[in-house]
C-alpha cells in the first residue's frame, strides 16, 4: 500500500506541499478552529455512544495522539511512521486542526488526514468526536488521487511520524480518530485531484478540478479502474496516477516527478527523507489536499474538537469533514515542516482497525453489558465483556449488522446495508456467565403463540389483568392457560416475571415434550462413529498409529451434559480403505471382532448389537481393538479408498440404532476406488478467473447432496478430518460436512511428528465439545421483517427452517432479514431464534435466543448503529456462497459496489455536506473499506499462486460457518510485536496494523488469523533476544519454518510462549506455530497475511482501495 | 429260480449292480413290449473290501470314440500283445508295461473275478478335502448351543489337513476369516442382494492379481495362495481358533419384532459359499454344508415373507399357483446347484425346524451335487446329532465313506443305448454313439457329475435295446456294459472305478420264459418307482399315478397268466409275484401321494428315494413290519391293518420312521409293569426284543430314522395306521360291530 501510496501521492504531494503548507497552515488555522469540523466529529461522536465518550477518550486517547502530534516532530521521523502517525494525527488532528486544513483540497485529503493528525493530540478526542465526522470523511479523493492520497498521508505521516510512536498510541486512537480522519485523509486524496490541481490555493478551486484530474490521473493511469484510486492504489500506479492528477495540477509544482515517484512507489521511508521538504509541502500538498479539504475537515475536525460533545451534529459535520483536506492543512501547518516530505496519503491518518479495537476496549471492557436496552449496539467482538441478561439475547449468541433497523424497505434500500444477524445458539460463553436456564413446562411443553407459534418471551405483552397475552410478533391474542395464570403488577408485568426464565431473560431452554421429538419417541442418546482411513497413505504417515493412541484417552472425554458422570455417548469404530471394516465392540467378548463390508456400491450395517457401545462397559475390548489397529494395517498396500459409502455406513448405523450421533471420518485421498461417490482430478488451474472458476467450488457430484440430505434427516453430523498430500477435491468432500453442520479440518502434507500436536488438539477439542443433535433453527421476527436468507454449515429443505443434524458451540447461522411490510418506530422489531435439539445426553430441547431492535426513520440512525464486523461477516459469507454461481470477479464487483453505495447513501443523506473530494464514513462503517479490501483479496476471491484449489475451497467452507470474531481476525489478522512492551507486562500486546511498514527489523512480531500463526523474527533483533527465545547464538542460526519454541527457562521465552498459548486458546482451532525469518523465503507466506498491503495476487493495499472506494462513492454520488 | 437269485446276488455284491431283467430282450420292440425298461442300479462305490485298488492307469481301447477299459470280457491275443475291445471291436496293442502278460500271467483288469476293478491314478494336484460350514445364526438360544456343539465335534473328526471355513448368516451373510490372530475377522454381505460370482470374489479380495502384475511372479503366487487360504485353513492349523470363533458365534443380532419371522439370507449365504469355492478351489472335492434352521426370509432364494401371519406354502397354495416366492427361488436355487456341480462341489442341507424350511426351493442344490438331506425338528435332536455325526464315519481302511467330483461314464455294446439316469447327478453332455434319443431321467449323455456320493449311492441307469427285429442276434450273444467311475477318494487320491458286465440275449418270443425268470421283480420296482418319483417332480400326481397303473396292468398283461373275465384265475409267476404289491404301497407312499405331507417333506423323501440303494429303496416303497409274540420268533407279516393285533409287538421300518407299537394287551401288561416281575421276565425280553431290532437299524442307517414308541391308542400310532394296508376300515370294523352285536 504504501508503496503504491507513496509513489502517486508524493509527485502530488510534491507539488500541493509547498504550497499547501501555506494553505495549510492557513487553512488550519483558520479552519480548524472555526471550522464545522466540530459539529461534524460532534455528530460523530453522537452516532457512536464510544465516541461520544471520545472526547474524554479522546482526551485519554489525545494523549496518545497528543503524542503523534509530536508527530510533527515525528514527521521528521519516518514516513511510514508518519503515516501510522499521520494516519492517527490525521484523525486526531482532524478533530482539532483538521478542521483547519481541511479546506485545502488537494491537499485536503491528505490534509484532513493530517489535520487530524494535527489535532492529533487533542484530536484523538477529536478524533472521537470525528467518529462522528469519522464516519468520515476520510477523504478518499485525496486517496485515490492516490499520489495525493498517499501523498496526504505521509505528509501527515510525516508530522505524525514522530508520532508514530505516538501513532502507535494515537493510531489506536486514530481508530476513532483516525477513521474520522482516514476518511478524510482518503477524502484529501479525492480532494487531492483537486487539491493538486487547486494545488493549494488552486488547489480549492481546482478542487474540483483536482477531482477531476484525479480521475484524469487515475484515469490516466487506469482509467477503467477510477477506481481510479485503486487504480492509482494499483497503479500506483499510483504515482502515474496521481502524478497525473496531481501532477497535472501539481508535477509543475509538486514538481520533481521524481520525487513524486519516489516518494510514491518508494518506501515511504525513503521517500521521505529525499522528499521530505517535499513531502512535508505535499503533505502539505497532500494534506493540502487534504489540507486543502482540511478547511473542510476542518469543519468537520473543528467538529472533532466537538466530538466529544458533538455527538448530535456529527452527521453534518462528517461531510465537513470531507475537508479533511483542510485538516491536513493544519497538521501542514504543524507538519509541514517535518512532514511535508511525504506525498502519499499517509496509512496511519486512514482508519486504523487497531485503534477502533483498542477504543472500544478501553471504553466499553469494563463494564458488562447489560442487555436491557432495546437496540443497544454491543461491544465489539475483540473486547473482553461481560454481558448481563435482562431480556436480550447476549451478543455472543446474536450480533446484528445494525441495531437499529429501517422502518420501511425503501430506506433499506436505499441504504444497502444488509440487515442480518450472525447467531451462535449454542455458543459457549465464559465462565462468569450463567448458561441458558432450563425452563420445563411438563406435559403441556413451552407456551406458544397460537397462531404464529412464537415461543414465549420477555416482550410477549400479558393484558386483561392477566389471562390472555398478546403476541409481540404477529400480535395475535391468545389466552393464558390456566396453569401459566398469573396476576400482573401496575406496570403490565406479571408478578412472577422474574421468577421465570422464559419471563425475564433473552437466552433460556425449555425442555421439548413428545410432540416435539421425531416420531413422537424421546431420543436415545447420540452416537460417535470414528471411522479411520487405514490405507497406505494413512498408515504411512503414521496417523493411524497416532490416533488410536489418542483415541484410548480420548473416550473418556466425550461431551457430557452438565454434572453426569459419564457421558451418555456411545462410540463405534469403523476402519476403510476400498472396503469397510466395523468392528464389534461388544462389552462380553474377549477380543474384537472385524466386520468387512465390501459391498460399497450399496454399503449397510453388519452389524448392531456391539457396534455402538458405552465406552466404560467395553473399554478393555476397545483398548484391544485400538492397539490392534495400527497393527493389522502396518502393511497395507492399499492406495484407493472409498468416501461416499463411508458416511453412507455411519449414516445406516445410526439409523439401525435410531439415535442421532456424530461421523469423525479421518480421511486421507482422493477417493478414486469404484464405487458411489467417486472423484476424479479435476483441479485446474487454467480456470481460475474464466467464467468457469466456480466450477471449482461446485461438487463434481450430486451423490453427495443427496447423502447429505439422508444424514440430515437422521441426525448424522459429519466431522472431517483431511489429511491430503496432493489434491483432494475439498469442495466435493466437505459438502457433507457442511450440509450436515460438521467441521472440515485439513492438515496438508501431515506427517505425525511434525503436526501430531495441531491435530490431537483440533481432535481433542472436536470430540469434547458440545454439541446439540438433530437440531431445526427457526427465526422468528416482528410482522415487517422476514429472514430471507441463511448462511452456515446447514441444510434446509425448505425456507424457513434450518435444519443442523449437528450444532456445536462453534457453528454460525447468519440470517438475513428483507422487509416485506413497515415496521414500527415504536415496537421496534423483534427477532426470535428458536432451536430445537437434542442434548448430548438425550435430552429433546428448545433454545430460544430473543432479541429486540430498534427501528428508524432516518438513515442517520442507521447509520449509527451498525457493526461493520457483522457486516463483514455477512458480506464475506454472502460473497463466498456467490463464488459458486458468478465469476470471482463479479463477485468482487458487486462487493465494491454493494460497499460504496453504503457509503454513498452515507454521505448523501447523512453526512454533513462537504466538498466531493472529501471521503466521508460513517464512523461505524469506517472499517468498512479496510475490512472489505481485506476480503476482497482473501484467497477465494482472489487466489495467490501458491493457493490451491483445495485450499480456496476448504477456507470458503470455513468461512461459512464462522462467527464475527473469527471473521475479524481471519480477514484482518492480528499483528503483535513480542519486543516492544516490556517483558515484565503481563498483559497482551496491543497490535499493530498488518502492514509490512510496521514492522521493524529489529523486533519480533506474533501473527495469527485464527488458522495460522506466524512469529516473525526482524534481522537484527538483538542477539540477546534469539539467544533466550531460540537458544541459538544468532539470527542465521534460526531454522527457518521452525514449529516449535525450544522450552527455555528465561523471562522472554515464558512470556512469548505463554502468549503463544492463550492466542491458541482463544481460537476454536490449534494454530500451528511457523517461524519466519525476515528476508526468508518463507517470509511471502507471512506477508500474504499483511494485509493492508498490496498483496502478491494482486489484491489492493489499504489505501490503494481506499482510493478506489472513494472515487466509486464519488461516481455514485455524481 | 434259485439260481437267478443268487446270480442276481452274487452280482450285486461283486459289481454293486440289479438289472430289471437278465437276460435281454435282443430287439428293440421285443424290449418296448417287455413293459418294464431294461435298466439297472448302479451303486458305484459300493463297499468292495475284497477289492484293493491297483495302483496303476487302466488300458483304454485306441479308439477315440471308444476308450473303454480293457477287461475280462474282451478277446486277447496273448501272442501278439493285442487285444479287442469289446464294445466297438478295435484291436488295441498293450502298452510296454504289459509286455509280460501270457495266459498263466495276466494282468488283474483281465481276470474274470475283477469285473469290477478300482485303479489309483496320480493325476493334479492332491489338494485335501474342504469342508465349508454354512451356519444360519437366527436359531433358538439351546438349538444354536446345540448346533455349535455339533460343529465343534466335528472339528475333531474331520481329518487334520481338511481345509475348512466358516460362513454364518442371518440378516447379514458373514464370512469368516480364520488366518487371523487377535481380532476375528469376516467379510460382511448383505442379506438382500444377489451378487455375482466375480462380484463375490472382488468382494472377498480374491481377485487381486491387477495389482501385483508388476511384481515377480513367486510373489503373485504366494499372494495367490495367501488370499484363498484366509477363508479356507486346514483345521490342524485354526482347530483352536475355529472352536472359539463357534463358541462365541452370537444368535443374530438384528431385532425380530413380534408377528415377525427373523430374517434369514439363505440364498444369498449359498451362494457367497458357492462363489468362494468356485473363486478358490475350482474342481477339487468339497462339501458346503449349510445348517439352519427356517426358511429363507429375505433376498434372493426367499420362500416366505417375513410375516408370521403368512404361512409358508403348502401344497395347495402350489397348485393354486399361489406360492409367489416359489419359482424364483427355485430357480435361484437351480442356478446355485449347476454352477456348484459345474465346479464338483456338492452342497449338503441340515434343515432343523418344526416348520418347513424351504426345502422344495433348495432341494436341486442336494439332488444335483449328491449332497445331503437332512431334515429334523431341532438342532438339539438326537436325530440331527448322531445324522450329523454319521456323515464322518468311516469304513473299514478308516476312510471317510465319501467321495468327491465323481464323473461317470457308461460305455454300452452297440445293441444298445443309453436313456439316461435318474439320481444325485447332472449331465456332462457328453454326446456319443451309445446315447438314445429317447430320454428317460437325466439323458442326452453319456456322462454324468456326481459331485459327492457315497458307497450307497445309487443311480438308476436306464437303456434301450436299439437292436432291430429283423437282424437277430446270435444264440448265445451277450450285450456288455461298461461303467466307468472316476471319482476323487476321500483320501484324496484319484480314483477310477470301471465294473464292466454282460448279459445274455434272448430272443423275447421263442425264450419268454427265461427273460422272464431273470426278471428282478425288486429291481424292477425300484426302478420304476424312480421313474415314477422323477416324473411326479414336474407332473401332477394323478397322471403319475395312472401311468404307474398303467404300466402295471400291462406288465401283467404281458406275464400274468389268466382266463378272461375270471379275476381269480390270475396267476404271476414267482418272479412277478411281489411286483404288483411294491406297485401298490408305491401308490401309497409319500414319494407320490403328497397329501398330509409338506411341499418340503416330500422334497426329502423323494431326495433319499432316488440316492439310496435298492435295500432302502424298498423299504421305502413298502415299509417292512415284524410282529414279536409269545407265539414263536419275531416274525415279518404283512404290510395290512389285520396285522394289527392285541397281543402283538409290531415293529415298523419305513426308513424315515422305526416304530414300535405294543398292541393293546401289551400295552396293558406292561402298564401293569409286569415286565418288572421276575416272574415275567419272557415278557420283558418281549418288550426288549423289538428296541434291540430297532437300535441295530438305528446304528446302520443314514439319515437317522426318526424312532417312534408308541402302543394301541397312542397319538404317534398314526404313523402305523397311515402305512398299513387299510384292510380293516372303520367301516368294516364297524360292520363287524353290529354283526358282533
Amino acid at each position: 500500500m504504501n508503496v503504491n501510496q507513496s509513489a502517486p501521492p508524493v509527485p502530488p504531494f510534491g507539488q500541493p506541499q509547498p504550497v499547501y503548507p501555506g494553505y495549510h497552515q492557513s487553512s488550519y488555522g483558520g479552519q480548524p478552529g472555526p471550522t464545522a469540523p466540530h459539529i461534524p466529529y460532534g455528530a460523530y461522536n453522537g452516532p457512536v455512544p464510544g465516541y461520544q465518550q471520545t472526547p474524554p477518550q479522546g482526551v485519554s486517547r489525545a494523549p496518545p495522539s497528543s503524542g503523534p502530534p509530536p508527530a510533527s516532530t515525528a514527521q521528521a521521523a519516518c514516513g511510514q511512521a508518519a503515516y501510522a502517525q499521520l494516519g492517527q494525527g490525521d484523525v486526531q488532528n482532524g478533530p482539532s486542526s483538521t478542521v483547519q486544513m481541511q479546506r485545502l483540497p488537494g491537499s485536503q485529503p491528505f490534509g484532513s488526514p493530517l489535520a487530524p493528525v494535527v489535532s492529533q493530540p487533542a484530536v484523538l478526542q477529536p478524533y472521537g468526536p470525528p467518529p462522528t465526522s469519522a464516519q468520515v470523511t476520510a477523504q478518499l479523493a485525496g486517496m485515490q488521487i492516490s499520489g495525493a492520497a498517499a501523498p496526504a498521508p505521509p505528509p501527515s505521516g510525516l508530522g505524525y511520524g514522530p508520532p508514530t510512536s505516538l501513532a502507535s498510541a494515537s493510531g489506536s486512537f486514530p481508530n476513532s480518530g483516525l477513521y474520522g480522519s482516514y476518511p478524510q485523509g482518503q477524502a484529501p486524496p479525492l480532494s487531492q485531484t483537486q487539491g493538486h490541481p487547486g494545488v493549494q490555493p488552486p488547489q480549492r478551486s481546482a478542487l474540483p478540478l483536482a477531482s477531476s484530474f484525479t480521475p484524469p490521473s487515475s484515469g490516466g493511469p487506469r482509467m477503467p479502474s477510477m477506481t481510479g484510486p485503486l487504480l492509482p492504489g494499483q497503479g500506483f500506479g499510483g504515482p502515474p496516477v496521481s502524478q497525473p492528477n496531481h501532477v497535472s495540477s501539481p508535477p509543475p509544482q509538486a514538481l520533481p516527478p521524481g520525487t513524486q515517484m519516489t516518494g510514491a512507489p518508494g518506501p515511504p521511508p525513503p521517500m521521505h527523507s529525499p522528499q521530505q521538504p517535499g513531502y512535508q509541502l505535499q503533505q502539505n500538498g497532500s494534506f493540502g489536499p487534504a489540507r486543502g479539504p482540511q478547511p473542510n475537515y476542518g469543519s468537520p475536525y473543528p467538529g472533532a474538537p466537538a466530538f466529544g460533545s458533538q455527538p448530535g451534529p456529527p452527521q453534518p459535520l462528517p461531510p465537513k469533514r470531507l475537508d479533511p483536506d483542510a485538516i491536513p492543512s493544519p497538521q501542514l501547518n504543524e507538519l509541514p515542516p517535518q512532514q511535508k516530505t511525504r506525498h502519499r496519503i499517509d496509512p496511519d491518518a486512514i482508519p486504523s482497525p487497531i485503534q477502533v479495537i483498542e477504543d472500544d476496549r478501553n471504553n466499553r471492557g469494563s463494564e458488562p453489558f447489560v442487555t436491557g436496552v432495546r437496540g443497544q449496539v454491543p461491544p465489539l467482538v475483540t473486547t473482553n465483556f461481560l454481558v448481563k441478561d435482562q431480556g436480550n439475547a447476549s451478543p455472543r449468541y446474536i450480533r446484528c449488522t445494525s441495531y437499529n433497523i429501517p422502518c420501511t424497505s425503501d430506506m433499506a434500500k436505499q441504504a444497502q446495508v444488509p440487515l442480518a444477524a450472525v447467531i451462535k445458539p449454542l455458543a459457549r460463553l465464559p465462565p462468569e456467565e450463567a448458561s441458558p436456564y432450563v425452563v420445563d413446562h411438563g406435559e403441556s411443553g413451552p407456551l406458544r403463540c397460537n397462531r404464529c407459534k412464537a415461543y414465549m418471551c420477555p416482550f410477549m405483552q400479558f393484558v386483561e389483568g392477566g389471562r390472555r397475552f398478546q403476541c409481540c410478533f404477529c400480535s395475535c391474542v391468545n389466552d393464558v392457560p390456566p396453569q401459566y395464570f398469573q396476576h400482573l403488577d401496575h406496570t403490565g408485568k406479571r408478578v412472577d416475571a422474574y421468577d421465570r426464565p422464559e419471563l425475564s431473560l433473552g437466552s433460556y431452554e425449555f425442555l421439548a415434550t413428545v410432540d416435539y421429538c421425531k416420531n413422537n419417541k424421546f431420543p436415545s442418546p447420540p452416537a460417535f462413529i470414528f471411522m479411520i482411513d487405514v490405507s497406505y497413505n494413512a498408515i504411512r504417515t503414521g496417523l493411524v498409529r497416532l490416533l488410536c493412541e489418542e483415541l484410548k484417552s480420548l473416550l473418556d472425554f466425550l461431551p457430557r451434559e452438565g454434572g453426569a458422570e459419564e457421558s451418555a455417548v456411545r462410540v463405534g469404530f469403523v476402519t476403510y480403505n476400498k472396503v469397510l471394516h466395523f468392528y464389534n465392540v461388544k462389552s462380553s467378548l474377549a477380543q474384537p471382532q472385524m466386520m468387512v463390508v465390501s459391498d460399497v456400491a450399496d454399503v449397510f450395517v453388519p452389524l448392531l448389537d456391539g457396534f455402538l457401545v458405552n465406552v466404560n462397559e467395553s473399554r478393555a475390548v476397545i483398548t484391544s481393538l485400538l492397539d490392534q489397529i495400527p497393527e493389522m494395517f502396518a502393511d497395507t498396500r492399499e492406495t484407493e479408498t472409498v468416501f461416499a459409502p463411508v458416511i453412507q455406513a455411519g449414516m445406516e448405523a445410526l439409523k439401525a440404532a435410531e439415535c442421532a450421533g456424530k461421523l469423525f471420518l479421518f480421511h486421507t485421498s482422493l477417493p478414486i476406488a469404484e464405487a458411489p461417490g467417486k472423484l476424479k482430478n479435476r483441479d485446474d488451474r487454467k480456470l481460475i478467473n474464466t467464467d468457469k472458476e466456480k466450477t471449482l467450488f461446485q461438487p463434481q457430484t450430486g451423490a453427495y447432496q443427496t447423502l447429505a440430505k439422508e444424514c440430515v434427516a437422521q441426525g448424522c453430523c459429519v466431522d472431517l478430518f483431511l489429511f491430503p498430500n496432493q489434491y483432494v477435491d475439498v469442495a466435493t468432500l466437505s459438502v457433507v460436512p457442511q450440509l450436515t453442520g460438521g467441521s472440515v479440518y485439513k492438515y496438508a502434507c501431515f506427517q505425525a511428528e511434525n503436526d501430531q500436536e495441531r491435530f490431537l488438539s483440533d481432535l481433542r477439542r472436536d470430540v469434547q465439545k458440545v454439541v446439540g443433535f438433530d437440531a431445526v433453527m427457526r427465526v422468528r421476527t416482528s410482522t415487517g421483517i422476514r429472514a430471507v436468507d441463511f448462511f452456515g454449515a446447514f441444510y434446509m429443505s425448505n425456507t424457513t427452517d434450518v435444519e443442523l443434524a449437528g450444532l456445536d458451540g462453534d457453528k454460525t447461522v447468519t440470517v438475513e432479514f428483507k422487509h416485506d411490510d413497515r415496521l414500527n418506530e415504536e415496537s421496534g422489531a423483534l427477532l426470535q431464534c428458536a432451536l430445537l435439539y437434542t442434548s448430548c445426553a438425550g435430552q429433546r430441547r428448545l433454545r430460544i435466543h430473543n432479541l429486540a431492535l430498534n427501528c428508524c426513520t432516518q438513515l442517520a440512525d442507521l447509520y449509527r448503529n451498525c457493526e461493520t464486523d457483522t457486516l463483514i461477516n455477512y458480506m464475506a459469507k454472502f460473497a463466498y456462497r456467490g463464488v459458486l454461481n458468478s465469476p470471482v470477479k463479479t463477485v468482487r464487483d458487486s462487493l465494491i459496489t454493494q460497499c460504496a453505495q453504503i457509503l454513498a447513501c452515507y454521505r448523501k443523506n447523512c453526512a454533513s455536506p462537504s466538498s466531493a473530494g472529501q471521503l466521508i464514513l460513517p464512523e461505524c462503517m469506517k472499517l468498512l473499506p479496510v475490512y472489505l479490501n481485506c476480503v476482497l483479496k482473501s484467497d477465494v476471491l482472489q487466489p495467490g499462486a501458491e493457493v490451491t484449489t483445495d485450499d480456496r475451497a476448504y477456507v470458503r467452507q470455513l468461512v461459512t460457518s464462522m462467527d464475527v470474531a473469527e471473521t475479524n481476525v481471519f480477514f484482518y489478522p492480528r499483528l503483535l510485536p513480542l519486543t516492544k512492551s516490556p517483558i515484565e507486562s503481563t498483559t497482551e500486546p496491543p497490535a499493530v496494523r498488518a502492514s509490512e511498514e510496521r514492522l521493524s527489523s529489529g523486533d519480533i512480531y506474533l501473527l495469527e488469523n485464527g488458522l495460522n500463526l506466524f512469529l516473525w523474527v526482524g534481522a537484527s533483533v538483538q542477539q540477546g533476544v534469539v539467544q533466550s527465545l531460540f537458544s541459538v547464538a544468532s539470527f542465521s542460526q534460526i531454522t527457518s519454518g521452525l514449529s516449535v519454541l525450544p522450552v527455555l527457562d528465561n523471562p522472554l521465552s515464558k512470556k512469548v510462549r505463554g502468549l503463544i498459548d492463550s492466542l491458541r486458546a482463544q481460537r476454536s482451532r490449534y494454530m500451528k506455530l511457523i517461524v519466519v525469518k525476515q528476508e526468508d523465503k518463507l517470509e511471502m507466506l507471512f506477508k500474504h497475511f499483511l494485509v493492508e498491503d498490496k498483496s502478491l495476487s494482486g489484491g489492493a493495499s489499504y489505501v490503494d482501495f481506499l482510493c478506489h472506494m472513494h472515487k466509486e462513492i464519488r461516481q455514485l454520488l455524481s | 429260480m434259485a439260481t437267478y437269485l443268487e446270480f442276481i446276488q452274487q452280482n450285486e455284491e461283486r459289481d454293486g449292480v440289479r438289472f430289471s431283467w437278465n437276460v435281454w430282450p435282443s430287439s428293440r420292440l421285443e424290449a418296448t413290449r417287455m413293459v418294464v425298461p431294461l435298466a439297472c442300479l448302479l451303486t458305484p462305490l459300493k463297499e468292495r473290501p475284497d477289492l484293493p485298488p491297483v495302483q496303476y492307469e487302466p488300458v483304454l481301447c485306441s479308439r477315440p470314440t471308444c476308450k473303454a477299459v480293457l477287461n475280462p470280457l474282451c478277446q486277447v491275443d496273448y501272442r501278439a500283445k493285442l487285444w479287442a475291445c469289446n464294445f466297438c471291436f478295435q484291436r488295441n496293442q498293450f502298452p510296454p508295461a504289459y509286455t509280460g502278460i501270457s495266459e498263466v500271467n495276466q494282468p488283474a483288469e483281465l481276470m474274470p473275478q475283477f469285473s469290477t476293478i478300482e485303479y489309483v491314478v496320480q493325476r493334479g494336484p492332491q489338494t485335501p478335502l474342504i469342508f465349508l460350514y454354512v451356519v444360519d445364526t437366527c436359531l433358538e438360544e439351546d438349538d444354536l448351543q446345540a448346533l455349535k456343539e455339533s460343529l465343534q465335534m466335528s472339528l475333531s473328526l474331520l481329518p487334520p489337513d481338511a481345509l475348512v471355513g466358516l460362513i454364518t448368516f442371518g440378516r447379514m451373510v458373514q464370512v469368516h476369516e480364520l488366518s487371523c490372530e487377535g481380532i476375528s475377522k469376516s467379510y460382511v454381505f448383505r442379506g438382500t442382494k444377489d451378487l455375482t460370482a466375480k462380484q463375490i470374489q472382488d468382494m472377498l479380495g480374491l481377485t487381486k492379481s491387477a495389482m501385483p502384475m508388476q511384481q515377480p511372479r513367486p510373489a503373485q503366487a504366494q499372494e495367490h495362495s495367501f488370499i484363498s487360504s484366509r477363508f479356507l485353513q486346514p483345521i490342524h492349523k485354526i482347530d483352536m481358533t475355529l472352536t472359539d470363533l463357534l463358541g462365541e458365534l452370537q444368535r443374530d443380532p438384528w431385532p425380530v419384532t413380534q408377528g415377525k419371522r427373523p430374517l434369514r439370507s439363505t440364498g444369498v449365504a449359498l451362494s457367497i459359499a458357492v462363489g468362494l469355492l468356485e473363486g478358490t478351489f475350482p474342481n477339487t472335492g468339497a462339501r458346503i454344508m449349510l445348517f439352519t434352521g427356517g426358511p429363507p426370509t429375505q433376498g434372493p432364494g426367499m420362500v416366505v415373507g417375513d410375516e408370521l401371519k403368512v404361512p409358508i406354502r403348502s401344497w395347495h397354495d402350489i397348485e393354486k399357483d399361489n406360492a409367489r416366492f416359489m419359482k424364483k427361488a427355485t430357480k435361484h436355487y437351480e442356478i446355485l446347484a449347476n454352477r456348484t456341480a459345474a465346479n464338483g462341489h456338492c452342497i449338503d442341507i441340515y434343515a432343523c425346524a418344526l416348520d418347513q424350511t424351504g426345502l422344495l426351493e433348495m432341494k436341486c442344490c442336494t439332488n444335483l451335487t449328491g449332497g445331503h438331506m437332512v431334515m429334523g425338528d431341532s438342532f438339539n435332536t438326537s436325530l440331527f446329532k448322531q445324522t450329523f455325526q454319521r456323515i464322518f464315519s468311516k469304513d473299514f481302511n478308516g476312510d471317510f465313506r465319501m467321495a468327491f467330483g465323481a464323473t461317470l461314464e457308461v460305455k454300452t455294446s452297440r445293441e444298445l443305448k443309453i436313456a439316461g439316469v435318474i439320481g444325485p447327478c447332472v449331465s456332462l453332455n457328453v454326446k456319443g454313439p451309445c446315447v438314445s434319443e429317447n430320454e428317460l431321467g437325466v439323458a442326452g449323455t453319456s456322462q454324468w457329475k456326481i459331485c459327492g456320493l457315497d458307497p450307497t449311492t445309487t443311480l438308476g441307469i436306464y437303456f434301450e435295446v436299439v437292436n432291430q427285429h429283423n437282424a437277430p442276434i446270435p444264440q448265445g450273444g451277450r450285450g456288455a456294459i461298461q461303467f466307468v467311475t472316476q471319482y476323487q477318494h476321500s483320501s484324496t487320491q484319484r480314483r477310477i472305478r470301471v465294473t464292466t458286465i454282460a448279459r445274455n440275449w434272448a430272443d423275447a418270443q421263442s425264450q419268454l420264459r427265461h427273460i422272464e425268470a431273470a426278471f428282478d421283480q425288486e429291481a424292477a420296482a425300484v426302478l420304476m418307482a424312480r421313474l415314477g418319483v422323477f416324473r411326479a417332480e414336474s407332473e401332477e400326481g394323478p397322471d403319475v399315478l395312472r401311468w404307474l397303473d398303467r404300466q402295471l396292468i400291462r406288465l401283467c398283461q404281458k406275464f400274468g397268466q389268466y382266463n378272461k373275465e375270471d379275476p381269480s384265475s390270475f396267476r404271476l409267476s414267482d418272479s412277478f409275484s411281489l411286483y404288483p404289491q411294491f406297485m401298490f404301497h408305491l401308490r401309497r407312499s409319500p414319494f407320490l401321494q403328497v397329501f398330509n405331507n409338506s411341499p418340503d417333506e416330500s422334497s426329502y423323501y423323494r431326495h433319499h428315494f432316488a440316492r439310496q440303494d435298492l435295500t432302502q429303496s424298498l423299504i421305502m416303497i413298502q415299509p417292512i413290519l415284524y410282529s414279536y409274540s409269545f407265539q414263536g420268533p419275531p416274525e415279518p407279516v404283512l404290510l395290512d391293518s389285520s396285522s394289527i393285533l392285541a397281543d402283538r409287538i409290531l415293529l415298523m421300518d419305513t426308513f424315515f420312521q422305526i416304530v414300535i407299537y405294543l398292541g393293546e394287551t401289551i400295552a396293558q401288561w406292561r402298564k401293569a409293569g409286569y415286565q418288572d416281575m421276575p416272574e415275567y421276565e419272557n415278557f420283558k425280553h418281549l418288550l426288549q426284543a423289538p428296541l434291540d431290532d430297532a437300535q441295530e437299524i438305528l446304528q446302520a442307517r443314514f439319515p437317522m430314522p426318526r424312532y417312534i414308541n408308541t402302543e394301541h391308542g397312542g397319538s404317534q400310532a398314526r404313523f402305523l395306521l397311515s402305512k398299513v394296508n387299510p384292510s380293516q376300515t372303520h367301516n368294516n370294523l364297524f360292520a363287524w360291530g353290529q354283526v358282533m352285536k
